[in-house]
C-alpha cells in the first residue's frame, strides 16, 4: 500500500483566488462552521479525545469535507490577516502607551549616558543592579519561546501548530529588550564595540576567557538563529498574504515571501529545513541560558560560584518562559480575536508544562539553598540568612511563595488550567517571583562577601527602575506594532494539521496516483473511511 | 609589599598621600554614603571586642596584586592586565565599564567612576601630571605607584644598573609615619619586603582563594592595636 507523503497533500494558499483581507470579508456563515468545529477539528490535539470518543460510539465522527476545509481556511486566514489590516482607536491608544514607555527607557537611559552611570543605584560593592537582572529575565523569558516551539515540533505534537509562531514570536522579542542591558550597563556605552572580535591595526582582540564574550556570542547566535527560526515557517504564510493583500503591503509581503510559489519542492525543502533546524536550534537555546549563568557561575563570588547554575539557569528560564508564553497568549488571543484557534485546551496543555517545570527548577532551587546552607560557608550562610530571615527575607518568601507553592497548589487542578484569568494572575505572578529570584541572585549575592567591612547595600534609583519597568512596555509594545506585520498564528501549519487530522481520523489513502503534479491542488478526498488508523 | 598590622595606627595617611599621588577625585559626602569613594587603599576597622571595652583591628587594604588575579580572566576587553614585572594593571582606555572584575574581585579593591571626576580649585594645582586623570565609566584601582616604578627602571636603565632596594617607594609607603608598609623586590630574597613575607608571621589576605596575593600581611602577636 503506498502512502501519500505529507507534504504532498499540502494545500495551495497561493494559488487560490484572491479574497477581502478585512474581518469583515468573511461570511458570518463561514466564521459560524468554524465556531461550531472548534472542538473537534479546528483543535487539533483533540484528534485523540475525538478518536477515544468514536471508538466509544459516544459521537459519530464527522470529519470536514474538502469545501468545509477550505471554508475553514477562509476563517482563518480572514480572522488572521483581517486583523493586520484592522487599526482602530483601542489599538492607537494601546500603542502610544506602549510606545510611551519605550520612549521612557531611551529617555533614560540617555541621561545616564550623559550624567554617567552614577544616576543609577549601583554602588561597591553591588557592582550590579536592576541592569543585570533584568537582562537574566529578558533572556530567561526569550528561552522558552524557541525552546517550547522546537520541543513541540521534534515531538510532533499537534497542538503545537497555532501556538508556535506567538512563541517564536516572544523569544525574538524578549532577546531585543534582553540584548539591550549589556549595553545600557556599561560604564562607557560608546566603546561598546571593543567587545566585538574586530580587526584592527594594534591587534587587539577581547578575551576570550571572560564569559562577557562568550555572552556575547551566545545571545547573538542565539537572536539571529530565533529571527530565522520564526521567518522560515513564516515565509508561507507571508506568500498568503502577499496574494490577499494590495499596494504597499503586497510588494513587502512580496519580498518576505521569497519567490513563495507553494511548489512541491519547496514544500518538501521547508520541511526538511524545519525538520534540521528545529533540531539544531535546542542545544543553542540551552547554551545561551548555560552562558548567562556562567557570568555569575564562573566568578569567586560566593552565591555565585555554584555548579548547580547553569542547569538551575536553564530550567528557571524555561520556567519564567513559559509563565509568559501563557500570559503573551492570552493577550493576543484576546487582541487578535483568535478564542477559535488557541483554546482552553491549549492553556491546559502549557498549565501542565508550567506545572513540571516548576517542580523541577524548585528542585533546583532546594538543591542551590541545601547546598549553601549545608557547605558551612560562612559567607553562604550568611547569604541565605540574609535571604530567609533578614531584610531580603520579604522578597525570598514572595518568591518562595508564588514559584513554588502557587503553581503546585493550583495547577494539578484542571477547571484552573482552563480558566484565562486564573492562568493570567498565575503567570503574571510566577514572573514577578522569577524577577525576584533574579534579583536574588545578582544583587542579592552581591550585598555580602568574604570582609564584612566590605558588605553593601542596593538601592534602585529612579533611572534604573524606569528602565527596567520600561522594557515590560517595549516588549509590550514590540508585539502590538509588529501585530500588524506578521501574521501570529502559522496559518499553514494549522491547516496542514487540521488535514493531517482528517486524515487520522479518517483513515489512509488506499492507492497512490501517479506523483502530484505541480499544479494540483489539495489532497484527494481518502477513499474509505477508516477511523483509529494512523497515517502519518 | 608587607603590611606590618601590629605597626598600623589606623592613622589614613595612606589613604591622603595615594589621594594626592594618584589623582584621585573626590566624589563629595553624598557619594561616599552610598558607597562609592575612589579610595584605592583603605584601613578597614573590625571589632575585636565589644564596649565597653571596645577594641579595634585595622586592615589596611589595597589591590593585592594577585598573581592569579581574578579580575584579569573575566575582563572581556583586556582591561583589567598583568604586567612583566607582576603588576595588576588597568588600561583605562580600554575599559568601558561592565565591572565584571569589580565583582570578581574578593578583594572589592577596584573603585568605579560613576561619575566625571572633578577636581576643585584648589585640587587641580596639584594634580600629578605623571598620572593620567580618569574619566566617567571606568575602574579604577591602586596600581603600586606604577609611575614611579617605571620612572626607577628607566633610571636605573639609563645607568645600566638593576633597580636597588628602597628606590622605589610608593606613595603610601612613603607617608607611613609607623613604618607599617614595606615595598619590595619580592623576586629578590635579600629585600626586605621578601624577608617579611617570608616570616612566620606573614600570611595572605583570604588565602583559601588561591589568588596568590602580592602583599603579605603580619599579623599581630599579642599586642594589640586600637
Amino acid at each position: 500500500m503506498a502512502r501519500l507523503p505529507n507534504w504532498a497533500r499540502l494545500p495551495r494558499y497561493s494559488r487560490g483566488p484572491t479574497r477581502g483581507l478585512g474581518h469583515e470579508a468573511v461570511p458570518e456563515a463561514e466564521r459560524q462552521i468554524a465556531y461550531e468545529h472548534r472542538d473537534e477539528h479546528l483543535q487539533p490535539g483533540a484528534s485523540s479525545r475525538v478518536q477515544d470518543a468514536v471508538a466509544d460510539g459516544t459521537i459519530e465522527d464527522v470529519p470536514p469535507t474538502e469545501e468545509e476545509l477550505a471554508r475553514m481556511d477562509a476563517a482563518l486566514d480572514g480572522i488572521v490577516l483581517g486583523s493586520m489590516t484592522r487599526i482602530g482607536p483601542g489599538y492607537l491608544l494601546l500603542a502610544l502607551v506602549l510606545g510611551f514607555g519605550t520612549l521612557s527607557l531611551f529617555g533614560a537611559w540617555l541621561y545616564q549616558i550623559f550624567e554617567g552611570i552614577g544616576v543609577a543605584g549601583i554602588n561597591r560593592p553591588v557592582f550590579w543592579g536592576f541592569y543585570i537582572t533584568s537582562f537574566v529575565f529578558w533572556i530567561g523569558v526569550s528561552h522558552s519561546g524557541t525552546l517550547i516551539s522546537a520541543i513541540l515540533r521534534v515531538l510532533n505534537v499537534e497542538w503545537r501548530r497555532p501556538l508556535t509562531r506567538g512563541a517564536e514570536a516572544m523569544t525574538l522579542f524578549s532577546l531585543m529588550v534582553g540584548a539591550l542591558f549589556p549595553l545600557i550597563h556599561l560604564g562607557r556605552v560608546w566603546k561598546f564595540y571593543f567587545m566585538i572580535p574586530y580587526p584592527n591595526v594594534r591587534e587587539l582582540w577581547p578575551n576570550f576567557h571572560s564569559a562577557l564574550v562568550w555572552d556575547l556570542v551566545a545571545i547573538l547566535t542565539y537572536m539571529t538563529s530565533s529571527a530565522l527560526f520564526l521567518f522560515m515557517p513564516m515565509i508561507p504564510d507571508m506568500a498568503t498574504a502577499r496574494d490577499r493583500t494590495t499596494g504597499i503591503r503586497r510588494r513587502i509581503y512580496g519580498v518576505l515571501a521569497l519567490g513563495w510559489r507553494g511548489s512541491q519542492q519547496q514544500w518538501h525543502r521547508l520541511h526538511l529545513a524545519m525538520k534540521v533546524y528545529t533540531i539544531v536550534i535546542i542545544p543553542v537555546a540551552v547554551s545561551v541560558h548555560s552562558i548567562v549563568s556562567w557570568d555569575f557561575a564562573m566568578t569567586t563570588n560566593e552565591g555565585w560560584h555554584s555548579t548547580i547554575f547553569a542547569p538551575y539557569f536553564v530550567i528557571g528560564a524555561i520556567y519564567s518562559g513559559v509563565a509568559a508564553l501563557i500570559t503573551v497568549l492570552i493577550f493576543v488571543r484576546r487582541g487578535l480575536g483568535l478564542q477559535n484557534y488557541i483554546t482552553k485546551f491549549h492553556f491546559d496543555r502549557l498549565g501542565l508544562i508550567l506545572l513540571a517545570v516548576s517542580v523541577i527548577w524548585f528542585y533546583m532551587f532546594f538543591a542551590q539553598t541545601l547546598t549553601n546552607w549545608y557547605g558551612g560557608n560562612p559567607v553562604d550562610r550568611e547569604l541565605e540568612h540574609l535571604h530567609i530571615f533578614g531584610a531580603m527575607a520579604p522578597l525570598w518568601w514572595f518568591m518562595v511563595v508564588v514559584n513554588v507553592l502557587l503553581p503546585f497548589f493550583t495547577l494539578w487542578f484542571k477547571r484552573v488550567r482552563r480558566s484565562l484569568p486564573t492562568m493570567l494572575v498565575i503567570t503574571l505572578l510566577i514572573n514577578m517571583g522569577m524577577w525576584i529570584e533574579r534579583f536574588l541572585i545578582v544583587v542579592g549575592s552581591n550585598v555580602r562577601n568574604h570582609l564584612p567591612f566590605d558588605w553593601g547595600d542596593y538601592t534602585p534609583a529612579l533611572p534604573e527602575i524606569i528602565i527596567a519597568a520600561a522594557t515590560f512596555a517595549m516588549f509590550a509594545f514590540l508585539y502590538v506594532a509588529l501585530s500588524k506585520a506578521l501574521p501570529f498564528v502559522s496559518l499553514w501549519e494549522v491547516k496542514e494539521g487540521w488535514r493531517l487530522d482528517k486524515w487520522r481520523t479518517q483513515g489512509i489513502v488506499e492507492e497512490e496516483t501517479e506523483p502530484v503534479e505541480e499544479p494540483q491542488g489539495v489532497s484527494p478526498p481518502p477513499s474509505e473511511n477508516r477511523p483509529g488508523e494512523v497515517l502519518a | 609589599m608587607a603590611i606590618d598590622l601590629d605597626l598600623c595606627s589606623a592613622c589614613q595617611a595612606c589613604v591622603v598621600a595615594c589621594y594626592a599621588e594618584n589623582n584621585i577625585a573626590t566624589v563629595g559626602e553624598e557619594q561616599i554614603q552610598k558607597d562609592r569613594g575612589l579610595h584605592w587603599i583603605r584601613i578597614e576597622r573590625y571589632w575585636k571586642t565589644e564596649w565597653p571595652q571596645p577594641r579595634a583591628l585595622f586592615l589596611p587594604l589595597l589591590c593585592q596584586h594577585c598573581d592569579r588575579a581574578p579580575c584579569e580572566s573575566v575582563c572581556p576587553v583586556f582591561a583589567s592586565v598583568h604586567s612583566d614585572d607582576g603588576l595588576n594593571l588597568q588600561v583605562y582606555n580600554r575599559c568601558f565599564g561592565t565591572r565584571y572584575c569589580a565583582n570578581n574581585c574578593p578583594y572589592k579593591v577596584r573603585v568605579f567612576n560613576w561619575f566625571k571626576g572633578e577636581f576643585p580649585e584648589p585640587v587641580n594645582a596639584q594634580l600629578n601630571p605623571d598620572v593620567t586623570v580618569r574619566g566617567v565609566g571606568i575602574m579604577e584601582k591602586c596600581t603600586f605607584c606604577v609611575q614611579r616604578i617605571r620612572r626607577a627602571r628607566q633610571q636605573a636603565r639609563a645607568e645600566g644598573r638593576e633597580v636597588l632596594e628602597g628606590e622605589v617607594v610608593p606613595a603610601c609607603v612613603q607617608t607611613c609615619p609607623t613604618g607599617a608598609l614595606t615595598f619590595g623586590d619580592l623576586n629578590d630574597p635579600n629585600s626586605l619586603a621578601a624577608r617579611l613575607a617570608a616570616s612566620d608571621r606573614a600570611y595572605h589576605l583570604l588565602e583559601f582563594l588561591d589568588t596568590e596575593p602580592s602583599i603579605s600581611y603580619l599579623k599581630g602577636l599579642g599586642a594589640e592595636s586600637g
